[in-house]
């Protein structure tokens, strides 16, 4: 990984994410609200979804951790990101 | 077979004096030839969209169009005042079809140049030839399949469809339940195939294997013991959407493999792709085995990808995989099943399993 040594803090991550889907869904959306409960996520809102969170943060989502669990809530888009920038390595 | 020129898939009209006889602002009062007539309904059945670029009053013409009765038989009516060529090109974008597969009919040698001029791609036919278009091998496509003669039906309810969505003000998942939308999951009959073939040519972004599966492989398969060719279309409040994807799974006593999923851009916002998994995944747990998916990377597959890790597959190791060896560059990636609910957003019916007659909606 790059030499990050930028730290990003949680709150910026979360307000950044929290923005995309609001623009996305029209909705506000709680920090640990579950987005997938429904059912109705498509594939299609779950690649932007990825592909969003590897843009705006510059990192890579790969194999394992290209999980749902991993994008379940705003939260937890969080943590992948932070882990991922900051060089955690997969899980 | 290469070297023929592509097939027409849109025809675009001008309407004084080619459609109809005369000229509408002045003569007031036009009649269509009843072997005009006849083209547009033949063309049509064959699945060839038609259109209209005319200089016209919008309201007059279409007026017109809908006394004849004809106006339902087009998409896209392009009438005013503006260059043709730029409505032919408007109308090439807004079906996403490629110029050389649009035709262009019009009286006026100049029309016909100007869109020549900046068009070459399309294809240009003087209205005197109207009457011939049906015996010319670019209006004849080879295989006319059950949704080809749908297909205008279908271009429409989308344009309804994407109209109404534009208009939406709430959240997506809303809108996806106020559109009634029904899947139905059915074992391939054999008039279907060729339409799936076609699906797992064109889908290459959803297409998990990259793997191209000839009509003769998929047919020969639909009376094997151990493989299922499944075939999944949708339908709305606005019209059918036709066959919109297919699955191919081989069974075996400890798991199912999917080996090839694929689906149609067009019903990718409608979280298709994650429903059947989520389907399968259901039938899968209910009938105990496990679930094994050929993976190929290509540079265009990766929401498939997506996909199938957001519906929990993985990379693991187990004793399942063992009499599956994927292809060269594929991965086996394997989920364990647990029951699943329902998609809230969409109602699904499928076969039951082991019936070879009846479905049930997945409750």
């Amino acid at each position: 990984m790059t030499d990050s040594t930028t730290e990003l803090p949680v709150a910026a991550i979360e307000q950044r994410i929290g923005e995309f889907l609001e623009a996305k869904t029209r909705t506000t959306w709680e920090r640990d609200v579950d987005l997938f409960a429904s059912g109705a996520v498509s594939s299609l809102f779950a690649m932007e979804l990825v592909v969003f969170v590897e843009g705006a943060f510059g990192i890579q989502v790969e194999g394992a951790d290209l999980a749902m669990d991993n994008f379940r809530t705003v939260e937890r888009m969080s943590a992948l990101v932070t882990r991922l920038h900051s060089g955690g390595g997969g899980a | 077979m290469s070297e023929a020129p592509p097939v027409v898939k849109c025809l675009i009209w001008d309407l004084d004096n080619t459609l109809w006889k005369g000229t509408l602002v002045e003569d007031g009062h036009v009649e269509v030839e009843d072997a005009v007539r006849k083209v547009v309904v033949e063309l049509d059945a064959r699945g060839v969209l038609q259109a209209v670029s005319s200089r016209n009053d919008h309201d007059e013409a279409w007026a017109r169009l809908q006394e004849l009765g004809l106006a339902e038989y087009f998409v896209l009516p392009h009438i005013g005042w503006g260059p043709k060529s730029e409505s032919v090109r408007r109308i090439a974008e807004q079906l996403n079809f490629s110029l050389k597969t649009i035709a262009f009919i019009d009286d006026l040698p100049t029309e016909r140049a100007e869109v020549s001029y900046h068009l070459p791609d399309v294809r240009c036919y003087p209205a005197e030839h109207a009457g011939h278009l049906l015996g010319l091998p670019e209006f004849s496509p080879p295989v006319v399949t059950v949704d080809a003669r749908r297909r205008r039906q279908m271009y429409q309810a989308g344009f309804e469809r994407d109209q109404e969505r534009e208009n939406y003000q709430g959240a997506d998942e809303d809108f996806l339940r106020s559109l009634d939308l029904v899947m139905r999951i059915g074992r391939a009959r054999d008039e279907e195939i060729t339409r799936v073939e076609e699906l797992t040519l064109r889908t290459s972004q959803m297409n998990a294997t990259g793997v191209h599966y000839s009509d003769a492989a998929l047919r020969s398969l639909l009376d094997d013991e151990s493989h299922d060719v499944l075939v999944v279309s949708m339908s709305d409040r606005f019209g059918p959407h036709g066959a919109v994807g297919v699955m191919l799974i081989e069974r075996t006593p400890r798991a199912w493999r999917i080996k090839l999923l694929a689906t149609s851009c067009r019903v990718v916002s409608f979280g298709a792709g994650a429903v059947l998994l989520r389907w399968l995944t259901d039938a899968a747990a209910r009938a105990g085995v496990h679930l094994v998916a050929d993976f190929r990377r290509t540079e265009r597959n990766r929401m498939m990808e997506v996909a199938y890790r957001f519906a929990g597959f993985t990379v693991a190791d187990c004793a399942c995989l063992a009499t599956f060896s994927p292809g060269e560059g594929a991965e086996c990636l394997h989920l364990e099943p647990v029951r699943q609910d329902p998609p809230t957003t969409m109602r699904v019916f499928a076969p039951e399993p082991h019936a070879t007659a009846g479905e049930t909606q997945w409750r």
